[in-house]
């Protein structure tokens, strides 16, 4: 303790996508600092994230190892913590805007309220002052966002939702001054306050979702091949971070480690899972002088690889050109709150100054026809609008996200609520794409704390499988001493005068299959076959999938044979051995025939597909390209999620119209009332809270009854 | 009347001093992990301790 203290401790944050009850933050706030390397852990719950303060000389994989010990995943997340994020600031800056229009609203109300109830002469006056005196400088605080925005529109020649909203405050603001002037009957401070306020609510939830999704997803991106072990001469390996990787250097790959650059093999043998570049399921091997690729996983042995390309350079440099282009026709939707403004925002405009006019027509004097005008604007102004669409969306977003779904935006939701086809790569996401100890069940149970013991001792990706599996099963670890662990073979260790071993078979099996063995002084006890399996509910969300109208069908980079029985045991046309240019191609011909397509994908190769597919899903699981590129990310083994999310966003899209429903019919009120002079600041603040009410409301019938 | 000379500061300085207290807890983190707070009580700090 006296020696850590005496060097700088790192602070570093992972993402941790398995805590969900209060017993795994104890689980890891106390099991973490058990490791003498970590001085302190701290857990946030709400994005699933570990803040580690440890000791500069535990390396990554020591402290993912620390993770996988207490039978969590733990995904490294960028090294500077102290990052800044712009768009947290706004969300921030929004909720410091809400707080300061909500707390100038609820005193102008107090004010207001004696002023309704009849208070007149000079007490009326002297509350339209304070009235005044409060409401300027909240509305010069609190109404910035849309002022900026407002004025940003018109210099661009176009208008936006925020024109109205700003002529509307500012012109009520500026009657009301006048008529607290003159000794008027009416100040509209309350209504303009009011409406700030609302609206800066719908702002602020729009930005809390999307804050939250990126927070969950930058949680998961950089998760793979952030960095290597670099060996150079006459030093020890250190670590270096894949943007600081260069052609030339050797990286020494660890088993169970991603490559973090394109390279040649220069000494080891092993197994490389290609399933995220290529969707291949089945490992290749690898010799020296073979070439190896950024993002693809070592499985069997250490090797040192010799760095030919890093960063932009990789081979999936190419697939990141297709996805910029792919994703081009996702940026033409437009949101369904931006399409009902353009229709409203004209109309609104065009109402308040026939209203003006109107009555000035009418002989009503200028002072009058003000007045209304004012009315109009004010009760016209899209409160129960701009609520409509983010109230809904942040509400669903939050159901889903305690299923393990994250909403990258609202418009997200929009566009997975009409989707009508489903096209699903095979390896990573129909499946779980890493091994799975597929006969442990058949295993005989008084070898799990046997196997436990062995398997934690070593960071063999078999191993960790098996860890965590066994952890989970409540198994616990006999006591052996470890006798050290031999690259390509296995795990060693003493127990009571045996020598046990776990790892790779006496007998070599047929074909690449994986497999590991336990086994008591040479003698096999237990051979423990490792494959890529189905997701559990695979079955049960293709059928669910079926009877919501959804027509799913896989679209694979695996080989033909690979793909069969898959395809078979689901009962879903496939097809095989395609590139990314040919998944983007498929999902062209299905666009062009008029159907919207839901892509599900995890790989780099699946990354153009994501980002042209009408809607995407990507599992936790898949490439930095694939989570970047999708529009939901599940986290989990289940497939269910899918579906879940597809019925959740068509539910919210549901409650969505209504909440337009409610708010135009509001409005077929309330205007003719306001037309006709007969709007008081009274009428506007009851409907205008009322009407907001109603549609939040509306919308947090969609927390119940989530399937 | 006279009372509101009293009320009505006190009334806009409570308000305030609200405010205050919400940009203060804003800034010291405390709306950081709403979820954990609530589950947080059930955790044991104390396990480590015992025996």
């Amino acid at each position: 303790m006296t020696a850590a203290a005496a060097t700088p401790l790192i602070e570093r944050d992972f993402a941790v996508p398995d805590i969900r009850c209060a017993s795994c933050i104890a689980k890891l706030e106390q099991g973490l600092v058990r490791d003498k390397r970590i001085a302190a852990a701290r857990v946030n719950f709400t994005e699933k994230r570990v803040h580690l303060t440890h000791t500069p000389d535990a390396a990554m994989p020591d402290l993912i190892g620390a993770f996988s010990l207490l039978g969590f995943e733990a995904y490294p997340i960028g090294d500077a913590a102290g990052e800044v994020d712009p768009e947290a600031a706004t969300s921030r800056d929004l909720l410091r805007a809400v707080a300061v229009a909500g707390f100038a609203m609820m005193n102008i109300m107090l004010l207001s309220v004696a002023v309704w109830s009849g208070a007149a002469g000079v007490t009326r006056d002297l509350f339209h002052w304070l009235s005044a005196a409060i409401a300027l400088p909240a509305i010069a605080y609190a109404g910035r966002p849309f002022f900026r925005s407002a004025a940003r529109a018109l210099r661009h020649r176009h208008t936006n939702m925020d024109v109205p909203i700003s002529i509307g405050v500012l012109l009520a603001t500026g009657l009301s001054l006048y008529e607290t002037a003159t000794h008027g009957r009416h100040a509209y401070f309350d209504g303009a306050v009011m409406l700030l306020f609302f609206l800066l609510c719908g702002r602020w939830l729009d930005s809390v979702m999307r804050d939250r999704a990126r927070g969950g997803v930058t949680a998961l991106l950089r998760n793979m091949g952030t960095g290597a072990m670099v060996i150079e001469r006459d030093a020890a390996p250190r670590w270096v971070d894949a943007t600081a990787l260069a052609p030339g250097m050797v990286m020494l790959v660890a088993a169970g480690e991603r490559l973090a650059a394109d390279g040649l093999v220069t000494a080891g043998d092993s197994q490389i899972d290609l399933s995220l570049l290529t969707g291949e399921s089945a490992p290749q091997a690898v010799h020296v002088g073979d070439p190896v690729h950024a993002g693809t996983l070592n499985m069997e042995a250490p090797i040192r690889v010799r760095v030919t390309a890093a960063g932009a350079g990789t081979a999936i440099a190419d697939i990141a050109r297709l996805m910029g282009e792919a994703a081009q026709g996702k940026s033409r939707y437009v949101r369904i709150a931006d399409r009902a403004a353009r229709l409203y925002a004209p109309a609104v405009h065009g109402l308040a100054l026939a209203a003006f006019a109107g009555w000035m027509v009418a002989g009503a004097g200028w002072h009058q026809s003000m007045l209304i005008a004012v009315a109009v604007l004010i009760v016209t102004c899209p409160c129960a609008l701009g609520l409509a669409v983010p109230a809904a969306q942040i509400v669903a977003a939050g159901a889903l996200m305690r299923l393990g779904v994250l909403v990258k935006d609202g418009s997200a939701l929009e566009r997975l609520a009409e989707v009508d086809r489903a096209m699903i790569d095979k390896t990573g996401t129909l499946t779980l794409g890493r091994p799975a100890a597929v006969n442990l069940d058949a295993i005989d149970p008084v070898y799990g704390p046997l196997l436990l013991a062995l398997a934690q001792a070593s960071r063999h990706p078999l191993s960790e499988v098996l860890t965590r599996r066994l952890v989970a099963r409540g198994v616990h670890a006999e006591t052996v001493e470890i006798v050290g662990e031999t690259p390509g073979f296995g795990v060693e260790a003493r127990w009571h005068g045996h020598s046990v071993t776990l790892g790779r078979p006496q007998r070599p099996l047929a074909g690449d299959a994986l497999a590991s063995e336990l086994a008591v002084d040479d003698d096999p006890l237990a051979l423990l076959r490792f494959a890529d399996e189905l997701r559990p509910d695979a079955r049960q969300a293709i059928a669910a999938l079926r009877s919501d109208g959804i027509e799913p069908t896989i679209l694979s980079g695996d080989r033909g044979e690979a793909v069969a029985p898959v395809a078979r045991e689901l009962g879903v046309l496939a097809q095989t051995g395609m590139s990314p240019q040919d998944k983007l191609a498929a999902i062209a011909r299905q666009t062009a025939a008029g159907y919207k397509v839901l892509m599900i994908g995890d790989g780099l190769n699946d990354g153009p597909a994501l980002a042209a597919g009408h809607a995407s899903m990507a599992p936790g699981s898949a490439s930095d390209a694939g989570k970047n590129a999708a529009d939901c990310i599940f986290l989990g083994d289940r497939l269910m999620p899918v579906v879940q999310t597809l019925r959740m966003a068509r539910r919210t899209q549901a409650i969505v119209r209504q909440n337009f429903a409610l708010a135009i019919g509001y409005n077929i009120v309330a205007v003719p009332l306001a037309l006709f002079g007969l709007v008081t600041p009274l009428i506007a603040a009851l409907a205008m809270s009322g009407s907001s009410l109603i549609v939040v409301g509306n919308a947090m019938r969609l927390k119940r009854g989530l399937a | 009347m006279n009372g509101l000379l009293f009320l009505i500061p006190i009334a806009l300085g409570l308000g305030l001093l609200g405010l205050a207290a919400f940009f203060w807890s804003l800034r010291s983190g405390q709306f950081d992990d709403l979820d954990g707070a609530a589950l947080r009580i059930f955790v044991d700090e104390e396990r480590d301790a015992a025996p």
